[in-house]
């Protein structure tokens, strides 16, 4: 039986990717922007894995990179989410809108 | 070198009353009035003594020779052109020597006498050495760089000594009129100077005046105008001439420059400085003598001046301001002599070397006379004096001299020297300017006359003033009675056996000349006699008869008033003022714009940061997606034609603000407020 | 270590002792000050000297023996790309290098009251003088920008912080017209770098290495405009009279007196480099120039405020030495250096003289003096003095250059030459009217002020610098043939540069 091919991977890779940065571009929340900013990794290591699966199944250079990306997304989620309490405790919400001290 | 010790430290000359302006500016000007005059007037004497040993030696063993004992290169322009400083001895430098020393030393005694009590005493003394030493250099100068350095100098002595009474706002406006009018006609000779550099290659008289250098001058044609370089250049030294000798129409400043104390009208602005300008044509003789145009002009500058001053000293009423304009006619009879000698028949030159050293003599004795006068009344408004003779009995005898000399009287120095310009302008063929000069002989014994009577003679018209009158000090006196000496006796000097220009022959006194000459004098000072012996209405009478040609004489022909038009309205007014709006708002505009042009782009652009992190993120974006689709395109014209579009895009935007901006004039640029 | 780099050097050491002392020891700091530029100044005098002594025994004028360098010190500094530390200088650098000198040890005398800030102040001021003397020094065109921009850059906080009247908004054009001129430099630094591809920044090798006629067409401008700007070129002077009106007293001295002559300097250098550029571009920088003088002494008459009238004079004085240059003349060019450093030396003392009346009268506007004589007739003399020099009156500085740039420039021989020449000559006239109008205007007359009849004259410290500038002023007027001899040699160079672009460019 035919599997999903590479496409139906890039596919949803890329729906994944777009929905991440709908959500970046259009969240007012930062915790919300966060999420969307996961989707986004998680769709370049999906196409990390696809490639590596279909194109270069023998190149573990493929296989490392989503681990490289997990790692980096959980740094990144605790750096942010720190960042996030000390925003929050100093302006006591999380909307990008109205966070504009550094207009020109 | 010449052996002859005074020729030979002839530079000592000069250098004496240098280092007694120096010693008394410096050092001794604040241990008193006493040492101050003492040193100055030893630096003269000094200075006298050498000078007066230079001319014996030169007269006795080296007469009609030109020698430069002593010459060093002060400023080298190139390795052809060299400016040289040096000391030039010939017949007429050796007489202005004798001439200046003289005057000088006696007018500093004098001073002693005039200035005593004045708060600036050892400064007037420090500032005449200064201008001693200046005039020295001046006629001792051996190149025409040498001259124009000199000339300056003492063009500053003189604005420095006529601004002497500097509280005093008249004597300011005085010796500032007196410096940039000269400066200006200096600009002429400043000119010549660079045409000389240029077309003759040298800058030294000998050099300039040899016949070769003349003929080749004569030769140059100018790539302008397309007139030789003789006659051009010959004109612009004589518009430096006529500036210092205030001749017609850059006369102006010398009756202003009576505000200066009155030995220094005496010693500058009648004896000594003004005659520089005639100096000048003499010294380059051959040059203006080769060139008819320029000799030309020399002549009718001069015939005029002469005339015209001597009209305007007829309606004046300050007893200084007369003898300044009487000054005046007197150089432009000067000049007018040089103007009438050539080459061949060089009587003219003679004769106006003669008249200015007799002028000096009697001009420099009737200011000082004045001066005793003013010293005595306090006033220098002739209507105010009268009767002085029996207040002042020494003063009016020696005035009396000068008077007589001035006014062309035989025996008197005065008559031979005009005479001999009489003479010099029939011999060449003049016969206009000779019936001008004999006109200006009457008004001259005319107005000085009328001065005499008006001051000694007719009746007391201020008696209080008349009443406190008393003679001057011995020391002031003695000077008078010194110079009334040369003033009587100069003329029968055989003058023409020193100081000629080619072979001269005898010269008789031709009466076919002197008569009507004598006649014409005695006949001014008749009229002067019958006018003002006694006080009388008529002067009166006929000036209101005539009141309309009366008023514009007395005014000068409002020359003045042209002049200050000219340079106060129109050049001040509508040439610099416009000059400075110009720079303030447009040059500094166009650089203040540029500024506020990235002022207002930073503002603009301002707008598109907008602090929210979306729009970075959708820039950022935007831009990758570009740079995505130009890599995956490799199209190179695509990522230009791409890159232009986003830069109209953000120039729309920069627009867009800015016409927004002016519209609303919300935030109007703050411009600092400036001068 | 070398006499050049000492001389550089020693303010540079001043200025880390003085950040080091206290900032109380306000006497401490100036004597320090002082100390380091009396030392400077010796060192000057004994390489003048030195200097005259080396030239007298070569042959007399006219040979055009090119005079090697002198003093040279020479390290490789980053050599891949040919930088090298590079002293050396000739007769033009020597005297310049003497004017720096003087010109700050009068400065350092004549802000002896300075109180405000007096720690910062002196590190700034002696900061930016090692900037200069180190671009009189340098011969390598890299080093030769970089301590062109120390020279510069401190200007900006040394307005802004002392200065008067609208100060930042003056510290800022002057930086910023400065700063485009340095943009348009470092360009034709780093074009003359790789056409020449010599692999050198060293001036000679790169005025050896011709740089074709066609690069120099456009750069010469480009280079000629850069230094233009600091040396008060018409339209882009319109820094100096701002920043000279809010510059403190020993500011104004300095950038005035010595800044302004790095421009005339560095357009003298781009005229070695670049010989057929100027043959190209001379008559055009001739015209600008003439604008300069003429239209400079006509703005000066209408100002009456003491600092406009003395930066006006500075962009006519200074559009001299532009002028000068751009005849191309030996003799002109003789006379633009010889104005550089008679012009430092009127304008030091001028600047020095408006500080210390200022610092007596509270005003600076003509209108409210008059008759200061009477109450000051030391500085009065001065002024006089000072006056004088400007409008060119022989005897003292500014005559020698006056007739020299006249008499150069006449020999050009065309119509056109001719009538700026004659515009030029005529400035005098100008000069003498406004120079005229303030002296009187301020010292004769009555005195208008009754406030002013309590004032008193120039104290001892005073008197030194303004005594210096008087003396140099008078003796470089009336024995000009040690300026001549330094110049004359140090001009040979660019002479024979520009000979022989002359010869080329014939057909």
């Amino acid at each position: 039986m035919n599997g999903p091919t590479l496409e139906h991977y890039l596919v949803f890779s890329a729906l994944l990717f777009c929905i991440g940065l709908y959500g970046m571009l259009t969240r007012r929340n930062l915790i919300a922007m966060l999420m969307s900013v996961e989707l986004v990794l998680n769709a370049a290591a999906l196409n990390f894995v696809a490639f590596h699966h279909f194109l270069f199944p023998g190149d573990s250079g493929g296989a490392v990179f989503p681990i490289f990306i997990i790692a980096v997304a959980a740094a990144e989620a605790a750096v942010a989410l720190a960042i996030f309490i000390a925003l929050f405790r100093h302006q006591q919400h999380l909307d990008v809108q109205q966070s504009d001290s550094l207009k020109g | 070198m010449t052996g002859h010790w005074f020729i030979d430290h002839l530079w000592l000359v000069p250098l004496f009353p240098f280092l007694g302006f120096l010693l008394v500016g410096l050092v001794i000007r604040p241990l008193g009035d006493r040492p101050s005059s003492t040193v100055a007037i030893l630096a003269m004497v000094a200075s006298a003594v050498v000078g007066w040993g230079a001319a014996f030696q030169y007269f006795t063993h080296h007469a009609g020779e030109t020698l430069v004992p002593w010459q060093y290169e002060w400023l080298r322009f190139s390795p052809t052109l060299v400016g040289n400083m040096g000391v030039l001895v010939d017949d007429i430098s050796m007489l202005l020597v004798l001439v200046v020393t003289t005057i000088s030393l006696l007018i500093h005694v004098y001073s002693q006498g005039y200035m005593r009590g004045d708060p600036g005493y050892p400064r007037f003394f420090s500032f005449l050495n200064l201008f001693t030493f200046s005039m020295l250099g001046l006629v001792l100068a051996c190149s025409v760089l040498q001259m124009f350095i000199f000339w300056e100098l003492v063009g500053v002595s003189s604005f420095l000594l006529i601004g002497f009474y500097w509280a005093k706002p008249s004597a300011v406006s005085a010796c500032k009129k007196a410096f940039i009018v000269t400066r200006f006609a200096d600009l002429g000779f400043l000119l010549g100077l660079l045409m000389l550099s240029y077309y003759a290659k040298g800058l030294d008289f000998t050099f300039l005046t040899s016949p070769e250098t003349v003929a080749k001058l004569a030769r140059t044609t100018l790539p302008f105008l397309g007139v030789s370089a003789l006659p051009l250049s010959a004109i612009l030294i004589f518009c430096g001439a006529a500036g210092k000798s205030a001749m017609f129409p850059l006369h102006i400043w010398l009756p202003d420059a009576m505000e200066g104390p009155t030995p220094v009208s005496a010693l500058i602005h009648a004896a000594t400085m003004v005659v520089a300008g005639v100096y000048l044509v003499a010294r380059m003789f051959p040059m203006f003598a080769a060139s008819e145009p320029a000799i030309l002009t020399v002549m009718s500058i001069g015939a005029f001046t002469a005339l015209f001053a001597a009209v305007i000293a007829v309606t004046q009423f300050d007893i200084k301001r007369v003898l300044a304009y009487s000054t005046l006619s007197q150089l432009g009879y000067m000049m007018l002599a040089l103007g009438v000698a050539t080459l061949d028949k060089p009587l003219g030159f003679t004769a106006s070397m003669f008249h200015l050293t007799t002028h000096a003599c009697f001009k420099a004795l009737l200011f000082l006379g004045a001066g005793s006068v003013i010293h005595a009344v306090h006033t220098n408004d002739m209507r105010e004096m009268g009767g002085l003779r029996r207040k002042l009995p020494i003063t009016h005898a020696t005035f009396l001299i000068a008077c007589l000399a001035i006014a062309g009287v035989p025996p008197f120095s005065g008559f031979f020297s005009k005479d001999e310009i009489l003479a010099a302008a029939v011999e060449n063929g003049h016969y206009f300017v000779f019936a001008l000069a004999l006109g200006v002989a009457g008004l001259t014994a005319f107005y000085m006359f009328r001065l005499y009577f008006m001051t000694f003679w007719s009746e007391p018209q201020d008696h209080e003033k008349y009443h406190h009158a008393h003679e001057s000090p011995w020391s002031m006196t003695s000077v008078l009675i010194v110079l009334a000496v040369p003033t009587a006796l100069l003329g029968l000097v055989p003058f023409g056996h020193y100081v000629h220009r080619g072979e001269l022959e005898h010269h008789g006194i031709n009466w076919l000349i002197a008569g009507p000459a004598i006649l014409v004098g005695l006949a001014g000072i008749a009229v002067a006699f019958m006018l003002y012996f006694r006080p009388n209405g008529l002067p009166d009478r006929i000036a209101f008869a005539f009141s309309g040609i009366y008023r514009v004489i007395r005014d000068k022909f409002y020359i003045d008033e042209l002049y200050l038009f000219v340079t106060h309205h129109v050049i001040f007014r509508y040439v610099s003022a416009p000059f400075n709006w110009f720079d303030r708002h447009c040059v500094d505009g166009l650089m203040d714009l540029t500024a506020q042009s990235a002022l207002l782009s930073g503002r603009s652009l301002r707008r598109t940061v907008t602090g929210h992190l979306q729009t970075y993120l959708l820039w950022a974006w935007l831009g990758s997606a570009v740079l995505a689709l130009v890599v995956w395109q490799m199209q190179a014209a695509l990522g230009w034609a791409l890159t232009f579009v986003g830069l109209g895009i953000i120039a729309g935007i920069f627009a867009w603000q800015w016409v927004l901006q002016l519209l609303n004039r919300s935030e109007p640029l703050k411009r600092i407020e400036k001068d | 270590m070398g006499l050049l780099t000492t001389i550089i050097l020693i303010p540079l050491l001043a200025v880390f002792v003085i950040v080091l002392l206290p900032d109380r020891q306000k006497q401490a700091i100036k004597w320090v000050a002082l100390a380091a530029t009396g030392i400077d100044l010796g060192l000057s005098i004994y390489l003048l000297v030195d200097y005259l002594h080396l030239i007298s025994g070569l042959p007399g004028s006219g040979t055009s023996t090119a005079l090697s360098l002198q003093y040279v010190e020479r390290h490789v500094w980053l050599g891949r790309l040919g930088i090298e530390y590079f002293l050396g200088v000739d007769g033009i650098s020597v005297l310049m290098i003497f004017l720096t000198a003087v010109v700050i040890f009068c400065g350092v005398c004549a802000s002896w009251k300075h109180e405000y800030r007096t720690k910062e102040f002196f590190a700034f001021l002696l900061l930016l003088v090692t900037g200069v003397f180190g671009v009189f020094a340098a011969h390598d065109l890299f080093l030769f920008f970089l301590f062109y921009e120390v020279a510069v850059l401190p200007m900006y906080v040394l307005i802004g912080l002392w200065g008067t009247g609208p100060k930042e908004y003056s510290a800022m054009k002057l930086t910023l017209m400065l700063m485009g001129g340095s943009a348009l430099i470092v360009v034709g630094i780093l074009v003359l770098y790789f056409q020449a591809g010599v692999g050198s920044f060293s001036m000679s090798a790169i005025a050896q290495a011709k740089i074709p006629a066609s690069t120099q067409a456009w750069l010469f401008p480009i280079m000629f405009f850069g230094f233009g700007t600091l040396g008060g070129l018409w339209p882009f002077h319109t820094w100096s009279p701002d920043g000279h009106a809010s510059a403190p007293t020993a500011v104004s001295m300095l950038h005035a007196g010595v800044l302004m002559k790095l421009g005339g300097y560095g357009c003298l250098k781009t005229i070695y480099l670049m010989p057929e550029g100027a043959l190209m571009w001379g008559t055009f920088f001739m015209v600008l120039t003439t604008v300069n003088i003429f239209y400079g002494a006509l703005v000066a008459i209408q100002k009456t405020d003491l600092k406009y009238i003395t930066a006006y004079s500075s962009v006519s004085h200074c559009g001299l030495v532009l002028f000068g240059l751009g005849t191309l003349n030996a003799t002109a060019m003789q006379g633009a250096v010889v104005q550089m450093f008679a012009h430092g030396l009127m304008t030091a003392l001028f600047f020095a003289l408006i500080g210390m009346i200022y610092g007596r009268t509270h005003t600076r506007y003509i209108t409210e003096m008059g008759g200061l004589f009477k109450v000051m007739p030391f500085l009065g003399v001065a002024y006089m003095v000072g006056g004088f020099a400007g409008l060119g009156l022989p005897g003292l500085a500014g005559f020698i250059a006056e007739v020299q740039v006249f008499i150069g420039a006449f020999a050009l021989n065309s119509i056109g030459h001719r009538l700026l020449t004659i515009l030029v000559a005529a400035s005098v006239v100008t000069t003498a009217v406004y120079i005229l109008r303030f002296l009187t205007r301020m010292f004769y007359g009555p005195l208008q002020n009754p406030e002013h009849a309590k004032l008193t004259d120039a104290t001892f410290v005073e008197r030194v610098p303004l005594t210096i500038l008087v003396f140099l002023l008078a003796f470089a007027g009336m024995f000009p043939g040690w300026m001549i001899r330094l110049i004359e040699y140090s001009l040979a160079p660019v002479m024979a540069n520009l000979e022989q672009a002359r010869r080329a460019m014939l057909p």
